[in-house]
């Protein structure tokens, strides 16, 4: 095994138990301020710090004024895809009823770790999202999917909706007005691909968790049980009791003008002390959070930095010649790669670069779905390929074969990071794809960007076919 | 006889209640099943089909989608351990390699005294305090070797009785809707007027 527990017994822990790899900083906080507080998630400590009252300002305007108010803050949805919140909402038809809120709390892409958090620290401020989000958009009941790996996460968002409905915010007449809103706290049983919105409306329909083909684009023409529906993020949503309370100006007065306001970024792997962090979006680069004192420390026992996957497992990989690439999403397109769900992986010198390849891959190949034949059949090919390779047996016509299968899951240019060592120039995102949804290219966006960054390490692997190597345990050896 | 049992045919109707068509309640009402028995059998599957008025077929259609539905009987204790990349750059595959030795079984298969069921998993959304495993779905942060073989000591002798229900109790305290608050649900296919204070008009 190339990895040891022992080399990393160094790795600063978080100082707040409850709330596992957060770290606060002395920075603007939106969505994390109650996570200082070991009972952030009580209605007592949400009313002590300012809760409900974004409701009760949202509540004192017109719906359409608090759409306004979002759809000027320019809030990004922190899903993944990054679509504006507020521009979102108005793809609702006009004057069909029922409409529904669908909460994707399905956390599941590699390397994100914000949303359980949410969940767990600040139940209240969700809930009090849903209900600003069902006012201005004229939402008639929200479902909260909730990820089924995460029973602690349900069971605080649980009682925090016995309170809210006992204190009078959620159910009829909300805070004496007409508004009445239900939230149903719904389960997920695992499957990644269900954090597809479509698939995740499937799944609330009591379905195999499938996308959906495309066109509408949108469920909010057509989604749960063929009404509009809008489907949210919960970071998204956790962050509109600050728009409907303080406005859209002291939003937009964080971050920059295309990315206004802060995010959540989990950083993990070979870094010092790594966390979750809340930054200023837009502004902050990669060099920045993997380096500075405030944030991550540097690469763990003063190594070098091989490479980083900057915005969940199904975006391509940068190396330490994209460092000072900004969280700005049209920049780390160009780049090569995108910002997605707000996750960072970093690799020192010492990473076996395939074998990290390889864990990805097997993930997107074991989390399709099985609808589109390029995803089903390509991704599993991939995998074995890749263990093939890893396990030592591979050869230089598997290299090529990996290409292949690719090019029939993304047709032509695949995006990339440039590379100075190489002499490479980047190719911009996205890439074309032959699938309803992302779970295909994702499965070969680590692969290629792994063979495209670092081909010395697959060639070595390939040339060294013939040499006795152990059987990895997962295929089944014992000693 | 593995039907839901009485007390948890009313908690399955309450759910029922919340959601405008009733198979959206499938998933739930599976899980309580499988909190009921440990894992997804047969019988529970037709009674959960009667319940929702859908096909068992159905049923089995949709719950053999998910990953956390096993369909044969499981060790008291599920521990899953991850292997995605954050967990797998920390050392994941040594932790699963000494877990098999600790217990004496591959991933995939439980314990002869019927107690633990091992298994390898996918990310489980806590990357920074890698390498983690759930028992249960409970979180264990930056597991040691050190760390599993305890924590099978634990689970063993009962220590942790408290802090992790057996396999298939997910959340220990359900949402209750109190009756006097609650909005109520329509039939989406029988409405077409909105409620009374929805009145958007176009920016």
């Amino acid at each position: 095994m190339s990895t040891d527990y022992t080399e990393n017994t160094d790795r600063v822990v978080s100082p707040l138990p409850w709330a596992p790899g957060f770290y606060p900083g002395d920075r603007p906080q939106i969505v994390t301020s109650r996570f200082q507080y070991e009972d952030g998630h009580t209605i007592e400590r949400y009313h002590a710090t300012g809760g409900y009252e974004g409701l009760r300002a949202a509540l004192a305007k017109s719906p359409a004024d608090v759409a306004d108010e979002v759809k000027n803050s320019t809030l990004l949805g922190r899903g993944g895809a990054g679509f504006p919140a507020g521009v979102k909402w108005g793809f609702t038809p006009q004057g069909v009823w029922p409409r529904y809120l669908v909460v994707n709390g399905d956390e599941s892409e590699p390397g994100t770790y914000k949303d359980r958090l949410l969940m767990e620290c600040d139940p209240h401020q969700l809930i009090e999202g849903c209900l600003i989000a069902c006012y201005a958009a004229g939402l008639s009941q929200c479902f909260l999917y909730i990820r089924g790996e995460m029973p602690l996460a349900h069971e605080r968002v649980a009682v925090a909706l016995d309170e809210a409905y006992a204190a009078g915010y959620v159910g009829t007449d909300i805070l004496g007005t007409d508004f009445g809103v239900d939230i149903v706290l719904h389960t997920g049983a695992g499957a990644y691909v269900v954090g597809e919105e479509t698939a995740l409306i499937e799944s609330l329909e009591g379905e195999r968790g499938m996308p959906r083909l495309k066109p509408p684009y949108f469920p909010a023409a057509v989604g749960l049980y063929g009404q509009p529906t809008i489907v949210n993020n919960v970071e998204t949503l956790a962050n509109l009791p600050f728009i409907a309370k303080e406005g859209s100006a002291a939003y937009t007065a964080i971050g920059t003008a295309t990315s206004p306001g802060t995010r959540m970024i989990a950083v993990s792997g070979h870094v010092m002390r790594p966390g979750v962090y809340e930054i200023v979006n837009g502004s902050t680069t990669f060099r920045d959070l993997l380096y500075g004192d405030e944030f991550c420390q540097g690469i763990r026992d003063g190594n070098d930095l091989k490479a980083f996957v900057p915005g969940g497992g199904s975006a391509p990989w940068f190396t330490a010649d994209q460092l000072d690439v900004a969280f700005e999403g049209p920049e780390a397109g160009a780049a090569g790669s995108m910002l997605g769900s707000g996750a960072v992986m970093v690799m020192d010198s010492t990473t076996d670069i395939p074998a990290a390849a390889l864990s990805l891959v097997r993930f997107y190949a074991h989390e399709s779905c099985g609808k589109c034949v390029p995803c089903r059949e390509g991704g599993t090919w991939l995998y074995r390929l890749v263990q093939r390779i890893v396990d030592g047996n591979g050869t230089d016509a598997d290299l090529q074969t990996i290409l292949d299968v690719g090019q029939s899951i993304c047709p032509g240019d695949m995006p990339h990071a440039s590379s100075e060592r190489l002499g490479l120039d980047a190719v911009p995102f996205p890439y074309k794809m032959t699938t309803i949804c992302f779970v295909g290219p994702s499965a070969y966006v680590p692969i290629h960007s792994a063979m495209t960054l670092f081909p010395e390490d697959f060639d070595a692997l390939v040339t060294k076919r013939g040499e006795r190597r152990s059987i990895p345990v997962m295929a089944g050896a014992g000693e | 006889m593995t039907r839901l049992n009485d007390h948890n045919v009313l908690v399955a109707k309450e759910i029922i209640a919340r959601y405008p068509k009733k198979k959206s309640a499938l998933i739930p009402l599976v899980h309580l099943s499988q909190q009921q028995n440990g894992y997804v059998t047969d019988d529970a599957m037709r009674h959960v089909a009667e319940l929702i008025d859908v096909t068992p077929a159905e049923v089995y259609g949709t719950a053999s989608f998910y990953e956390m539905f096993r369909f044969e009987p499981t060790g008291k204790y599920l521990i899953n351990i991850c292997g995605t990349m954050s967990c797998q750059l920390m050392g994941a595959d040594a932790l699963m390699h000494h877990a098999e030795h600790t217990l004496g079984v591959r991933a995939g298969s439980t314990t002869p005294d019927g107690l633990i069921t091992l298994q390898h998993a996918e990310c489980q959304a806590a990357c920074t305090e890698a390498p983690t495993l759930q028992v249960n779905y409970r979180h264990r942060y930056r597991v040691t070797p050190e760390a599993f073989d305890q924590l099978v000591d634990d689970l063993r002798s009962g220590a942790l009785e408290a802090v992790v229900p057996p396999h298939g109790t997910l959340a220990r305290n359900r949402q209750q809707i109190p009756a006097d608050r609650a909005v109520g649900v329509t039939d989406p296919d029988d409405v077409t007027e909105g409620p009374a204070w929805i009145q958007v008009t176009p920016a």
